[in-house]
């Protein structure tokens, strides 16, 4: 019987190590990424917010009614040129997929800010960098300046653009920010 | 029958005497000296507190320890944003003056291995510092520490808390020393690519709340600029 007791102590280590070492802690839910594939112009991927559903935060000072509800915004002067935004994104079939932050900034010194940091749990985050002033079509455009994880060896550009609703119906929102996404690897050089 | 439980008292035994060496394990203590912390460099140092209720917003799925605030801000249920948490927070200098306001994301990472003393989240910080510019920084939180000594230590407790002080560095990588990796977008950190540390300064803990008293310190390395060497005349 102490046999088996001894045998059971080894087996009970092992197992516990085999179910440490095989069986993942953490497995992040994933849904399939909606990449499409353009004649002659590359591929790109569509992300969307539904406004004003996916808002998480809208932080602007003065506001006369906070999101979320109870928000105490910073009062201080040096936020007064700072608007920071929380989103809910979502990809092509209007699944929420990730989180992101918006910035736009004005201040004297740095000019105007507009960023787009979006951060996929599954996939890593990419930090976007837009231009300031609008293209033509309501477009603004912007490139991709860092990215980590699937997004890491990937530079491109990012437009985004508000799209109203026109459905007139009650439960739909009152429009969308689209984000499409035109991402590639860096080309390596042959040796 | 004797036999069976026999076996069965042997590997709850074996189960737990594994459980307390990767408890007990001195080799997985993280108290390693970060360069950013003894760096000739300037440095750029962002305060704030790592309690959620301290943040301008804080959220997660809405059934983890840690209650969103404020009470009604969305909470990320959907399944690939369930493990996430996102954060709000103004960023004070040492002074405790407001320079700043930065966003974070924290997930759960794939990258955990507990038998390698590594709870790790992978994160990311969206940074805007009015009058200077932007940073982004991406970073993996080792957390094993801070549940060793920390969140284990609470959940033993007869109060179901911890109170005490801790200091430690939860930056992890991804660069090869241990430190996080940050990009500056804009302003005067336009081109910017440094490493930084993010710190906790824990005093108290709860296990029904999460933090109580936890401040938390980014450290970003801001290298002085080569001055160009002058010809010989």
């Amino acid at each position: 019987m102490f046999k088996t007791f001894i045998a059971g102590i080894l087996l009970g280590i092992v197992g516990a190590v085999a179910a440490l070492y095989y069986l993942p802690a953490v497995n992040q839910f994933r849904e399939q990424s909606l990449i499409v594939v353009h004649p002659n112009q590359g591929n790109t991927e569509s992300f969307h917010v539904n406004v004003p559903m996916d808002r998480i935060m809208i932080g602007v000072p003065g506001q006369q009614e906070p999101l979320p509800a109870g928000l105490i915004w910073s009062g201080d002067d040096k936020l007064a040129g700072t608007r920071a935004e929380l989103f809910k994104i979502r990809n092509g079939k209007d699944i929420v997929v990730g989180v992101a932050s918006r910035i736009a900034a004005s201040h004297e010194e740095t000019g105007n800010i507009i960023e787009w940091v979006f951060h996929l749990p599954a996939r890593g985050s990419v930090y976007v960098i837009m231009q300031p002033q609008p293209a033509e079509g309501g477009y603004r455009v912007g490139s991709l300046k860092t990215g980590t994880r699937d997004f890491a060896a990937l530079h491109g550009r990012v437009t985004e653009r508000w799209v109203a609703d026109t459905s007139g119906s009650e439960d739909a929102p009152a429009g969308r920010i689209e984000i499409i996404t035109a991402f590639v690897a860096e080309l390596e050089d042959e040796e | 029958m004797k036999y069976l439980i026999s076996l069965l008292i042997g590997l709850a035994t074996g189960v737990a005497a594994f459980l307390a060496l990767l408890y007990f394990n001195p080799l997985t203590s993280q108290n390693k000296l970060s360069p950013v912390s003894v760096t000739d460099e300037d440095l750029i140092v962002l305060n704030y507190s790592a309690v959620a209720t301290n943040a301008l917003i804080y959220t997660n799925d809405g059934e983890s320890q840690v209650a969103p605030h404020p009470a009604k801000v969305l909470q990320l249920w959907e399944p690939p944003i369930r493990r996430t948490d996102a954060m709000a927070t103004v960023l004070t200098d040492s002074r405790n003056t407001v320079v700043g306001v930065g966003m974070k994301f924290s997930s759960d990472s794939e990258s955990t291995n507990l038998l390698n003393g590594e709870a790790i989240i992978d994160s990311v910080w969206h940074i805007y510092l009015p009058g200077r510019g932007s940073l982004f920084v991406e970073q993996k939180e080792n957390y094993w520490t801070y549940l060793r000594e920390i969140v284990i230590p609470a959940r033993w407790s007869s109060g179901d808390n911890w109170r005490g002080i801790w200091n430690g560095d939860i930056t992890s990588g991804p660069g090869a020393l241990g430190t996080a990796r940050v990009i500056g977008g804009s302003g005067a950190f336009d081109g910017l690519d440094t490493h930084g540390l993010e710190s906790l300064s824990a005093k108290a803990y709860s296990v029904e709340q999460g933090p109580v008293a936890i401040d938390a310190k980014l450290t970003i390395e801001i290298p002085r600029l080569q001055s160009e060497p002058t010809p010989d005349p």
